[in-house]
């Protein structure tokens, strides 16, 4: 294990990089050709019903429009996985925001004002949007998302904590929380002959094919998905979204290209959400700190449209040894828009809590929050008895320690003053599963001395190209600049989902391996190159899948010092640190731009990103970014991050282990935790608004 | 988006002229609320009259000490005039509280006083308002209402005004200038924007037609001691939680004037003057300073979700009063 490292100037930069500050990089609507079409989706404006009918004259009478499609009209799709892209298909409105029709026309100022003049008539029926403890509706769900148990217990843990020297029950709130990529999502669609192109906002064009495949009964060799620039996801465009599935249908219907682009205001409804997550946290632990008993209680919500349920108790599994256990999920299907991946699904709700109740049973064992994770460090995963392959959980918290100045901190609430600022300091954990999927690879020696590695990976912003460019360099022993690395094609290579911090991890595996094989090719090789070159292929199925006999997750520690003005309740975040132990870091650049990307937006989870359901109308009172608050430069400290290297063989052929998540993880919990050290007041709902800091303190008489 | 005509008039006759010749005409500054809400299919003008090239673009200084600015001046420009920043820093400040750095850019001051709220029911056609459709029902009133209104509101409408530029000038004694089809008359800023009472589409005084051609900043609070503080929920670009803007002069260990103004309380700027009174005369102490400005928010009804602004109000005007007020006043 060497030392903490930072980004040193040597790391290579992101190859589209002149591109994108150019702005003549091209994202997926900006693939003009000739005859193109815009469509526009019409939403519901029902939160449950049926329509009954639609009146599209008006609609049809709108200069520009080509036509108008609706569940009457629609081309019948193939049966799918995903029932959030059977749209107009029937007549069931499931949720208010779920599209009803889509406007075709010239221009997109056309598909905007026939959308406007379509007219749909609903048979309403009441509904019910609000998650509430104790719904009765609730149930415990088989799995979780990504396949976790719903319920897990060892032991006796009611016992535990009834017997238990000190022990909490704290419940948080966490509301649900909108992915706003910068890039809206759209596509393109179009058809030459037979064959179909089709350019989409997307963590991954392999999937898109295949859905496309299925559902309009294409061979996938007649289906090209392309993503070449991507302006984000963070997992609402893992999977195919409703525009792409509707461009799609625009140009079969209209043998024309076609562009959807969904509007800003649509996105909260038809694009997947992070579900509002009720906690409950009961931790017992003796004297000395160590936990006897852990429960963690999750409630949440999904739509009628299918089951999605945030996992957030599952990081509860991971993080700390406690004999006695409990972690569950319940949810309560309502009417609401369907809820999906957003950033670090599970981890970063459920480490809210965790890490939040962790400082809690601090205060009440008047233990330092660092040392009392160090005393519950775990010799192996507590839900699954297997082995880490590496865990620098404690490193990592001591190295943060120092470097932020832990030691010496007065351990006392509401110590320290400026004026009317308190200021705080506050610590959490962080964690994030080692995901990998199979992926295949092609790589090729040209006659020209220069090497191009084809894999259908996808850059979503994150510098994939470039990191793969650079771990085929690695493997082929020559400079990176001589290596050009081809992504975001689905008639590369096949390649996994940019998704799960999976992707560096899939992808590099099969590059390496296709690499490792061209090496091979081309020692044993005589003589100039032939005019075709050198090829070397590889495929990881078998390998990058299979069940390990260890546990894989990457750990950091986050610390925090805010200024909480007690005038106006509003919270200044003065310094953000957070230190990883993610395995081997690839890219020091690029890493460090995913760390502190991730570390502002929990500080968006943490104080100003929230979202409400609007009980009357169904849909989410926030839509665009005004209301919408992610945090702006102005919110946003000096971040600095750091890491661990570690030397973990049980990975993957590069010892890399996912970042594009975890630095998200833990830093709404080590926010909160200063802001309660710098006020005494527990705050246990997010986001941190003025209102409710405003409120607290004056309950608290601390005002 | 309906088709609309456009024209570009040179004068504030023609721009008038222009404007009565074309139904449904709306005037156009900066366009940084207008064009929006016409994307979001809220506004459909039948034209827009461009008013950027009308030679209302100046700040002026006026015989007597008042500052004229321009109905054109950019939001930027005005927040950054030396004379508004030593006379009027209140004014400054507000602006500067306001949108962001692109927007405040293209925005005009005349367009800032006549931009919409931003209640989400107004801003979305498929849902009930009152101000948007009268007659159609509030969506607000039992909805989502943590930013709506605690005073004045009336059951047709209890949304807010989202102006900090205008709270500086209704505390400043500031006044609008207006022409139209009856002339020029100048209305006070504090009484520019109405409460909705019955009328909840109506947001202003101004009568059909009429243009805004400037602000007067007043001799009489130039360079008298002025602050304006903003709670929001983030650091930059979001609209107030509440807001005050605050004008006091001290002569002789009393108040001599004192203009208060609150934001993002009401349906328009809310001018304190219940305090005003209870604080002219008074020594400027903290417990004259809470006696006031309890006296003006015991009229506040909040709404479900928004009881927070009463307290919060306080305490804004409260720091605001007391750094305004000469240091030994409060010690």
């Amino acid at each position: 294990m060497a030392d903490t490292t930072t980004a040193p100037p040597s790391a290579p930069e992101r190859r589209e990089g002149p591109l994108k500050v150019t702005g003549s990089a091209r994202y997926a609507a900006e693939h003009p050709s000739p005859g193109r079409l815009f469509a526009r989706p019409v939403p519901a404006t029902v939160a449950r019903g049926r329509v009954t009918g639609v009146d599209v004259r008006a609609a049809l009478e709108t200069p520009g429009v080509v036509t108008v499609l609706t569940h009457e009209n629609a081309p019948r799709l193939g049966e799918g996985d995903d029932p959030t892209l059977a749209v107009l298909q029937d007549d069931r409105v499931p949720h208010r925001g779920w599209f009803v029709a889509l406007v075709v026309a010239e221009t997109p100022e056309a598909a905007r004002a026939g959308a406007a003049a379509v007219r749909v008539d609903c048979a309403e029926e009441p509904h019910d949007v609000i998650l509430i403890p104790g719904h009765p509706s609730a149930y415990v769900p088989e799995e979780a998302n990504a396949g976790h148990p719903g319920l897990r217990r060892h032991g006796d843990p009611d016992r535990a904590l009834t017997s238990a020297a000190v022990a909490v029950d704290v419940r948080y709130r966490v509301p649900p929380l909108h992915n706003h990529p910068m890039e809206p999502h759209a596509s393109s669609a179009h058809w030459d002959g037979e064959r179909l192109t089709v350019h989409t906002s997307s963590q991954g064009t392999t999937v898109v094919r295949a859905v496309l495949a299925g559902l309009f009964g294409l061979p996938r060799e007649r289906i090209s998905v392309l993503a070449e620039h991507v302006g984000g996801g963070f997992g609402s465009k893992g999977t195919p979204r409703p525009d792409v599935v509707l461009a799609t249908m625009a140009s079969v219907v209209t043998r024309r290209p076609v562009t959807v682009v969904l509007p800003r205001r649509f996105l909260p409804q038809v694009v997947g959400h992070r579900a509002p997550t009720l906690h409950r946290v009961r931790l017992g632990a003796g004297r000395d700190g160590r936990l006897t008993g852990l429960v963690h209680e999750v409630a949440t919500h999904t739509s009628r449209v299918k089951e999605f349920v945030e996992q957030a108790a599952v990081p509860s599994r991971v993080m700390y040894a406690a004999p006695n256990s409990l972690t569950v999920h319940r949810v309560v299907p309502l009417d609401v828009p369907t809820p999906s991946w957003m950033r670090a699904p599970g981890e970063a709700p459920g480490m809210y809590a965790l890490e939040s109740a962790m400082d809690e049973l601090a205060g009440a064992l008047g233990m330092d929050p660092v040392e009392l994770r160090i005393v519950n460090e775990p010799r192996t995963e507590p839900d699954s008895g297997r082995p880490f392959s590496s865990r620098h959980l404690v490193d990592c918290l001591r190295e943060g320690a120092r470097r932020f100045g832990w030691d010496g901190r007065d351990p006392r609430p509401r110590s320290r003053a400026e004026g009317p600022l308190l200021i705080g300091t506050g610590v959490a954990a962080a964690t994030y599963p080692v995901l990998v999927q199979p992926s295949t690879a092609v790589a090729h020696a040209l006659p020209d001395g220069t090497f191009l590695v084809e894999i259908n990976a996808t850059d979503i912003g994150t510098g994939a190209r470039t990191v793969l460019a650079g771990i085929a360099a690695d493997a082929l022993g020559v400079p990176p600049e001589r290596v050009r690395a081809e992504v975001g094609r689905s008639d590369l290579p096949p390649a996994s989902l940019a998704g799960g911090s999976s992707g560096t991890a899939s992808w590099g595996w099969a590059v390496h391996e296709a690499c490792v094989g061209l090496a091979g090719r081309l020692s044993g090789h005589a003589g100039p190159l032939p005019a075709e070159g050198l090829t070397a292929r590889s495929d990881t199925r078998g390998k990058a899948d299979a069940e390990s006999p260890y546990a894989r997750h990457a750990f950091g520690a986050v610390f925090a010092e805010v200024a909480v003005d007690t005038v106006t309740g509003e919270i200044r975040v003065r310094r953000l640190l957070g230190v990883y132990a993610a395995g081997r870091i690839l890219n020091a650049r690029t890493a460090r731009s995913q760390f502190t990307g991730g570390l502002t937006m929990g500080l968006g989870m943490a104080l100003t990103e929230g979202s409400t359901v609007d009980a009357a109308f169904g849909d989410f009172a926030e839509r665009d970014l005004a209301a919408y608050h992610v945090p702006v430069h102005a919110d946003v400290p000096d971040i600095e991050a750091h890491w661990i290297e570690e030397d973990d063989p049980h990975l993957n052929p590069m010892g890399s282990k996912g970042i594009g998540e975890i630095g998200i993880v833990g830093t709404p919990a080590a926010l909160g935790n200063a802001v309660h050290h710098a006020t005494g007041v527990r705050f246990r709902e997010l986001p941190l608004t003025p209102d409710r800091v405003l409120r607290g303190l004056t309950e608290a008489g601390a005002h | 988006m309906k088709p609309f005509a456009y024209v570009r008039p040179g004068s504030v006759a023609e721009a008038a002229e222009a404007f009565a010749a074309r139904p449904g005409a709306r005037y156009l500054g900066g366009g940084t609320n207008l064009v929006d809400l016409m994307k979001l299919g809220v506004e459909e003008p039948g034209a827009l009259v461009d008013l950027t090239r009308l030679p209302l673009d100046a700040v002026e200084e006026v015989p007597g000490g008042a500052l004229r600015v321009g109905a054109l001046v950019r939001n930027s420009d005005l927040a950054a005039h030396p004379l508004v920043r030593e006379r009027y820093p209140a004014l400054s400040q507000a602006l500067l509280a306001g949108a962001s750095g692109q927007l405040r850019n293209a925005a005009t001051t005349g367009g800032n006083l006549l931009q919409r709220t931003r209640c989400p029911y107004f801003q979305d056609v498929s849902k009930p308002c009152n101000k948007r459709t009268p007659g159609s029902g509030c969506g607000a009133l039992e909805g989502v209402n943590r930013d709506h209104a605690v005073l004045g509101w009336s059951e047709q409408c209890v949304a807010t005004h989202p102006s900090d530029m205008a709270v500086a000038l209704a505390a400043l004694d500031a006044r609008v200038e207006l022409y139209g089809a009856s002339g020029v008359r100048t209305v006070e800023a504090a009484e520019f924007h109405r409460l909705p009472g019955e009328q909840p589409q109506r947001d202003t005084v101004l009568r059909p037609g009429e243009l805004i051609t400037g602000v007067l900043l007043p001799a009489a609070t130039a360079g008298l001691p002025s602050r304006y503080r903003k709670a929001r929920d983030r650091a930059s670009y979001a609209f107030a939680l509440a807001s005050v803007a605050a004008v006091l002069q001290v002569t002789d260990g009393v108040v001599e004037h004192a203009g208060i103004a609150f934001g993002a309380l009401a349906h328009r700027p809310w001018r304190a003057r219940r305090a005003e009174e209870a604080l002219l005369g008074a020594a400027p102490t903290a417990a004259a300073f809470e006696r006031a400005v309890d006296l003006e928010l015991s009229a506040a009804r909040p709404l479900r979700d928004n009881a927070y602004k009463v307290p919060l109000a306080r305490a804004l005007a409260l720091d605001v009063l007391t750094r305004l007020a000469p240091p030994a006043a409060t010690a």
